[in-house]
């Protein structure tokens, strides 16, 4: 049994407004995924990374990444789990790239240093070593689209905080004409990893926000679902870490941070950052890490970029479904 | 005499190159390059102290949580703070959850395709639902006889595969109950630190969240279950994988020095741990204790200009690209001047060396009459595979103690000040071994920060004294059978764990790459 597009888009972008995405998301996804779309390759490819987006992936629960590699995508290279190594790893790559061209989606994780290809070598080919940002640029243009996973690759990132010893790049700024999705996050929950590809595989692009990020779980900010908000209008803020109240005064970036996290929870929806006792740190947006000296990641924000967002009780019907449709 | 270049070497985390050379089937000659840099030491220069545990953690995603317990240590000796018990014990179970999750995903999802025949679940007969499915999956894909056909488990290097089919599928079951182990294992560690990877509750004067039961009572569930894998189906694995590749205990030995600096503070002033720390000196029979001073970095063969053989917290680089004789952007430390491995075999043999744990103790003695070979034949690729697996367990039965501890009366941080002046010093250990950081904080902010990274050690180039480092040496020697399909090199690599992102944060600022020459 399959699903139309229309009923995936629905569930997709009413579910974040109340439920745990991931509770809407198995039994549907499950059933719209009765065979892998077409063995249609991703090929994914780290520069400047920490490997936590890929090790997060690996944290999908529904569905899990076993079931994702093998009935949702086909995984033809990725660095961290693939069987082969060196020429043997390579030569499918470039081999599938070719057969591929204009079909395979291509997932960036980390950074692109600009500043002296030493600085990111990937692999060799006939004894030459192969700069990630000729990678990046080969591979990207003859992909039907890029997503890049982990806020590295979608903005620059840590890497990329001032003063940038490498010249690090977001992957946007590498080949701004390609077709693109930004998964930002430090790392990316995987219900957004996973929901994205299969989405790009199944259905195409889904609607992004002007920053690339898919709006269905970047929609809303952290600030407009926090448990901790009635602290918020209360005005009861925590002075140290582990004390009840706001996290605004130990840095909070809730206000301007595009994340559902605050509705999905983290880790199978244990836990999550802010219900944890820590103030969100931002790393949705292209501005973590927040560079000093104006700003840093506990430092608290400017008070213009609080608030003006309408407490959801006080919101009239019609207002109510516009947020709900996305910000303009 | 033949030459190959393994680039880039996958199931590690980050970019690593190797390049050996073959003479009469063996490996005589060997080069370790880390190919990726970033340059945390000059990111952190200027921010705010706290920023430290959030932005260090990012150095690598698979062992965060070791880099939050380092820069918390590190920042707590600098603030002079002293976390509660609750914080103290939070800390630990964080930290262990990871080792927990890191050492499972290391043997079957980096490890396990070079011994594991993968392919021998097209032969499976039984009923269980799951592996039918990938069965079904393996067989349609060999079929379709497409290019890509069952990646990312084929291609793979022709090779000594474990031939018993039932070994195999029962191997291809544990892969898949391992992700979900190690996902768990996760789960665990945010129940306490909000998420994971990078984790959000560690921070200078002891943890965020607040140990209520239920948090308790989840905590423990899921490590029972994972206790149960540990005990039943990750050591037994491990075992089997060893007796089928006996020869495995002769290769891979490296050089036999071994450097901890001790994990898991057991009480508050950090003088007791799960863990010990201590140097092990090849062919004594004690240990030596730990004295950081005697931890030096050498630039002969680094690609900088400052001065060779210096303290890490005195150190001040001057990245200097043209330099006659330099091959690596990477400093080679070393411990009174000479070469250490670290890791589980470091921290496993120092701990029952200096007898500070029974359960260590027996769990070695029994393993080894288990497989019947001598402490010696633990300085192995199997050696390594062995210890991480027994140093699970004794991770994983102590978090069972350390939850239970917790106390939901009481707090778990202690409020601090950030001095205007100061310095610090961190020393733990992640999962791949021996961490150190190092802070200098002026006018309230980040003067100076240092870390100095476990596969940093064990990857490490030539020192002055020309001695190459731990994986070079367990290189040499390795027999291969076929240069084009240079598996057993790839076994001994793999052995260490090894982790680039971690390797190429050498402090002392600069461009930094790891190339190593042995000769």
């Amino acid at each position: 049994m399959s699903i139309t597009r229309r009923k995936f888009l629905q569930i997709l972008s009413c579910s974040g407004a109340a439920v745990s995405l991931s509770q809407v998301w198995f039994p549907e996804i499950v059933q719209a995924i009765t065979k892998k779309a077409g063995n249609l390759p991703v090929f994914w490819i780290q520069g400047q990374n920490c490997s936590g987006c890929s090790v997060s992936a690996l944290n999908a629960t529904y569905p899990d990444i076993a079931k994702v590699i093998t009935e949702v995508i086909s995984l033809e290279f990725h660095p961290t789990v693939m069987a082969a190594a060196g020429n043997l790893a390579l030569t499918p790559l470039y081999r599938g790239v070719e057969k591929y061209r204009g079909k395979f989606v291509l997932v960036v994780e980390g950074s692109v240093p600009t500043g002296g290809e030493v600085f990111c070598t990937v692999g060799e080919a006939k004894g030459k070593a192969i700069s990630f940002e000729r990678w990046v640029k080969d591979l990207g243009m003859a992909a039907k689209a890029i997503i890049n996973v982990g806020t590295c690759s979608a903005f620059g990132g840590i890497p990329a905080a001032q003063p940038n010893p490498t010249g690090a790049k977001a992957v946007r700024d590498i080949i701004p004409g390609a077709t693109m999705i930004n998964i930002p996050g430090c790392p990316p929950h995987p219900d957004w990893i996973v929901g994205t590809i299969a989405h790009v595989l199944l259905f195409g692009l889904p609607a992004l926000d002007e920053e690339k990020r898919p709006k269905v779980f970047f929609d809303k900010v952290i600030h407009e679902n926090c448990e901790r908000r009635s602290y918020f209008e209360d005005k009861k803020f925590a002075k140290h870490f582990s004390e009840e109240g706001c996290l605004l005064e130990l840095g909070c970036k809730g206000p301007i941070a595009h994340c559902d996290v605050s509705i999905r929870g983290w880790n199978n929806g244990v836990n999550w950052c802010v219900r944890s006792g820590s103030p969100c740190i931002g790393c949705t947006e292209p501005a973590f890490p927040f560079d000093p000296p104006a700003e840093g990641l506990y430092h608290r924000l400017a008070e213009e970029k609080i608030g003006g967002i309408p407490w959801a009780r006080n919101l009239s019907p019609t207002k109510m479904a516009s947020l709900v449709k996305g910000r303009g | 005499m033949h030459k190959t270049v393994i680039d880039p070497v996958t199931r590690i985390e980050g970019h690593l190159k190797i390049e050996i050379e073959v003479d009469k089937g063996k490996i005589v000659n060997a080069k370790c390059f880390g190919e990726m840099f970033r340059g945390w030491e000059i990111i952190l220069k200027g921010r705010n102290p706290l920023d430290a545990q959030m932005i260090t953690q990012r150095i690598c995603g698979v062992c965060p949580a070791s880099h939050a317990q380092a820069s918390a240590l590190n920042l707590d000796s600098a603030f002079r703070v002293t976390p509660p018990d609750n914080g103290r014990l939070i800390r630990n179970l964080i930290l262990g959850s990871n080792y927990i999750q890191s050492h499972i995903l290391h043997f079957y999802h980096l490890a396990a395709l070079d011994y594991v025949d993968i392919t021998a679940i097209l032969k499976y007969k039984g009923k269980d639902p799951n592996l039918n499915r990938i069965k079904a999956w393996a067989k349609e894909e060999l079929e379709s006889k497409r290019p890509g056909a069952l990646a990312p488990f084929l291609p793979r290097y022709e090779g000594d595969y474990i031939a018993d089919t039932e070994i195999n599928i029962a191997a291809i079951s544990h892969y898949l109950k391992a992700l979900e182990m190690r996902r768990k294992a996760h789960e665990m560690l945010a129940l306490f630190g909000g998420k994971m990877p990078h984790e959000m509750g560690v921070v200078p004067g002891g943890v965020t969240e607040k140990p209520t039961v239920d948090k308790i009572a989840s905590y423990l569930y899921r490590l029972k279950e994972i206790q149960e894998f540990i005990d039943n189906i990750y050591i037994p694995d491990v075992i089997a994988v060893a007796k089928a590749y006996p020869q495995y205990f002769k290769i891979g030995r490296g050089v036999e020095n071994l450097l901890a600096y001790g994990v898991f503070e057991e009480d508050s002033d950090g003088t007791k741990k799960l863990l010990s720390s201590g140097v092990y000196f090849k062919g004594r029979k004690e240990i030596t204790p730990l004295d950081e001073t005697k931890i030096a970095e050498y630039v002969k063969y680094s690609r900088y200009s400052s001065a060779s053989g210096r303290h890490p917290s005195q150190g001040e680089t001057t990245p200097q690209t043209e330099k006659e004789g330099a091959y690596s952007w990477l400093k080679a430390p070393r411990y009174e001047g000479q070469v250490m491995e670290v890791g589980p075999l470091a921290r496993m043999v120092v701990t029952h060396m200096s007898s500070k744990n029974e359960k260590v103790s027996s769990l070695i003695s029994k393993t080894l009459k288990d497989l019947n070979i001598s402490q010696s034949s633990l300085f192995s690729v199997m050696g390594r595979h062995a210890a991480r697996a027994l140093e699970c367990k004794v991770v994983a039965d102590r978090c069972a103690e350390w939850v239970n501890a917790l106390d939901p009366s009481k707090p778990v941080h202690t409020p601090y000040e950030i001095p205007a002046e100061g310095n610090g010093m961190g020393l733990t250990e992640a999962s791949r071994g021996a961490l150190g950081h190092w802070i200098v904080i002026k006018d309230r902010r980040i003067e100076n920060y240092q870390c100095v990274v476990p596969t940093t050690w064990n990857a490490s180039p030539r020192d002055d004294k020309n001695q190459p480092g731990p994986i070079e040496q367990a290189l040499i020697g390795t027999p291969i059978k076929d240069i084009n399909n240079p598996i057993e090199a790839v076994r001994v690599v793999r052995s260490f764990d090894p982790c680039i992102a971690c390797a190429v944060h050498i402090m002392e600022g600069g461009k930094e790459i790891k190339s190593f020459k042995v000769v």
